[in-house]
């Protein structure tokens, strides 16, 4: 189809706002994340540092036991994916194979899980976890983290067992392979790229997470990264800019990393879900 | 991460003929259901049964004597509790302000990336990051662009000569925008990613048909693009219209709920009320009332959704 030059002037025009809208604020942290301190009491602060310094890294560093805070969150980030995927896989292959009630009945509570408030969750489990003493405890942290990305899992993987054709699953059928073992043997293998794409959406969703953390996690050598990321602005609201800025990048890149891989492939899931829905 | 080659493993092709497993077979999906089943059941349908019988009782952290029944006290507490529903109140503002200007934004960003444009490549890259980033990070990276002195925002102000600039979140007037255009940032990737996924699915037959028939871009897109992606239109929005009210990171890092209460979502005060004061019970009454909303507005969605299908 053809479009007039008029046309694809004002569609650059508008790209180019989107591009700045959504890019600015994380130049702007990038930015302030190698400033020195007389450049960030600046009343006229620049989007090049003049003079870049490293000296906010160190700076977080030491303020802050980011390193150890960063081993948290990737221990329950791990421990997450790992168990939601073992667990979600099975359940989503029925779901997406047979239509029993219990499928429909998951199918359900996958739409019903995202309308929760987490405070109705969270109180309950609080006093569960406190019970089973896995209150301020990286475990216990994940066992709510794999109930919480369940869901998501469960949709995801619907959809890529939905995109193996259940003749190769009849075959190994009729070959005389029991249902496990076609599960195991045939299914699994054509799925991996997707298991892996749902684990490391579940990592990202586990990495980034805020509000269980903060209820569960009391002692400060057992929170996760996002949670000690708070501690540096203030009581007040002050925070020193500079080391804030710096840590906060480095808390994003893993998860950035993790998306740029699993790009493709979240598009994709999103869309075999939504085309469905 | 070791999982994910453990997984990879089994060969592909290994089917064995030896039989033997036959006899498990219909109980077979049952058998696979459970793993995810139990977790379920035990921590989330349990809990969530567990949270709203807590809200007819005077659950308090650490306290000793044995909690009471003391039937629907909370809810009548709730209703009288004008703090409360003013928090409810900007909760509704937030979740609209930022739902409606998020689908009319990450609409357009769609329309776009779907044309045949130079640098949508980095236009969808860059569409994703805010989903990518860690909530807590997107509160403290807008926190450092509303920075009234080292703030890019303010400098760029200063430089236009629009005045000094202000503090933005601080300021009671300027609190509640300043956080909404932050939710608006952070939900545009999901939104736009979604959308984008529905006018792929549009016939392009039709749009060349109507076309070559003279309809104008706007017709187009009422009659040809808007019926295609209307479902995912409407599923997206609903899911942000709940997401957002239930939101509680963004604004904890942001404002933590102040200046004044201005920005205090449902979800920050309910928090407060259980995690700093101890009222389980209470708070597991506001829980109940935020889910009562949210089931409004989802039982509206699916009329309006239903409404739809007739016509469609």
């Amino acid at each position: 189809m053809r479009t007039s030059t008029g046309a694809r002037v004002g569609q650059y025009a508008a790209l180019l706002a989107y591009l700045v809208f959504l890019a600015f604020p994380f130049l702007w942290l990038l930015s302030t994340a190698f400033k020195p301190p007389t450049e960030l009491a600046s009343l006229h602060p620049t989007w090049i540092p003049q003079d870049p310094t490293l000296a906010n890294f160190r700076q977080a560093f030491d303020e802050q036991p980011l390193l150890r805070a960063a081993l948290n969150s990737l221990l329950a980030a791990l421990a997450s994916a790992v168990v939601a995927v073992v667990v979600a896989t099975p359940t989503a292959y029925v779901m997406a194979r047979h239509r029993t009630a219990l499928a429909r009945a998951a199918t359900g509570w996958v739409v019903v899980s995202q309308a929760f408030p987490f405070v109705l969750l969270i109180i309950p489990l609080f006093l569960v976890l406190k019970n089973l003493r896995l209150i301020d405890s990286v475990p216990g942290l994940v066992l709510v983290y794999v109930v919480w990305a369940l869901p998501f899992a469960l949709w995801m993987l619907t959809g890529y067992v939905r995109a193996v054709p259940a003749e190769l699953e009849e075959a190994a059928a009729v070959d005389g392979a029991g249902r496990l073992r076609t599960l195991v043997s045939v299914t699994v293998p054509l799925l991996a790229p997707g298991i892996v794409a749902t684990a490391l959406f579940a990592f990202v969703t586990a990495w980034n997470e805020f509000f269980f953390a903060l209820v569960l996690l009391k002692t400060p050598e057992k929170q996760t990264l996002p949670v000690v990321l708070t501690h540096f602005i203030g009581a007040e609201g002050v925070a020193d800019l500079g080391p804030l800025a710096a840590a906060a990048f480095l808390a994003t890149l893993p998860s950035l990393v993790v998306f740029a891989i699993i790009q493709r492939r979240i598009t994709g899931g999103v869309l075999a879900g939504a085309v469905k829905s | 991460m070791t999982s994910v080659t453990e997984v990879r493993r089994p060969a592909p092709r290994a089917p064995d003929p030896s039989r033997g497993t036959g006899r498990a077979v219909d109980h077979g999906p049952w058998f696979l259901v459970l793993p995810a089943l139990i977790p379920i059941l035990v921590l989330s349908v349990g809990p969530l049964l567990y949270g709203v019988l807590l809200a007819f009782t005077d659950a308090q952290s650490g306290r000793t004597e044995p909690t009471r029944w003391i039937g629907t006290l909370n809810f009548q507490d709730l209703l009288h509790d004008t703090l409360f529903w003013e928090s409810f109140r900007i909760g509704l503002v937030w979740a609209v302000g930022v739902t409606v200007p998020q689908f009319l934004l990450a609409l357009g960003l769609a329309l776009l990336l779907n044309q045949d444009l130079r640098l949508r490549w980095l236009a969808r890259a860059l569409a994703i990051v805010p989903w990518a980033m860690p909530e807590v990070v997107v509160g403290i990276m807008w926190r450092i662009v509303y920075n009234p002195d080292a703030g890019i925002l303010n400098e760029t102000l200063r430089d236009l000569g629009l005045g000094d600039g202000r503090d933005w979140l601080s300021g009671l007037a300027t609190a509640l925008p300043a956080v909404i255009v932050v939710g608006v940032w952070a939900g545009m990737p999901q939104t736009t990613v979604a959308l984008l996924a529905g006018l792929q699915n549009t016939p392009r037959e039709l749009h060349e048909a109507a076309a070559v028939d003279g309809a104008g871009a706007w017709r187009r897109f009422r009659t040809v693009t808007w019926p295609a992606i209307r479902p995912v239109a409407l599923a997206i929005t609903a899911l942000n219209l709940i997401w957002n009210f239930n939101s509680f990171a963004l604004v904890y890092v942001l404002t933590n709920g102040g200046p004044g209460g201005r920005t205090r979502l449902p979800m920050l005060f309910a928090y407060e009320e259980a995690f700093r004061y101890g009222q389980f019970g209470y708070a597991a009454a506001m829980g109940c009332v935020m889910v009562a909303a949210v089931s409004i507005a989802l039982a509206v969605f699916l009329a309006g959704r239903l409404r739809g299908g007739d016509t469609a």
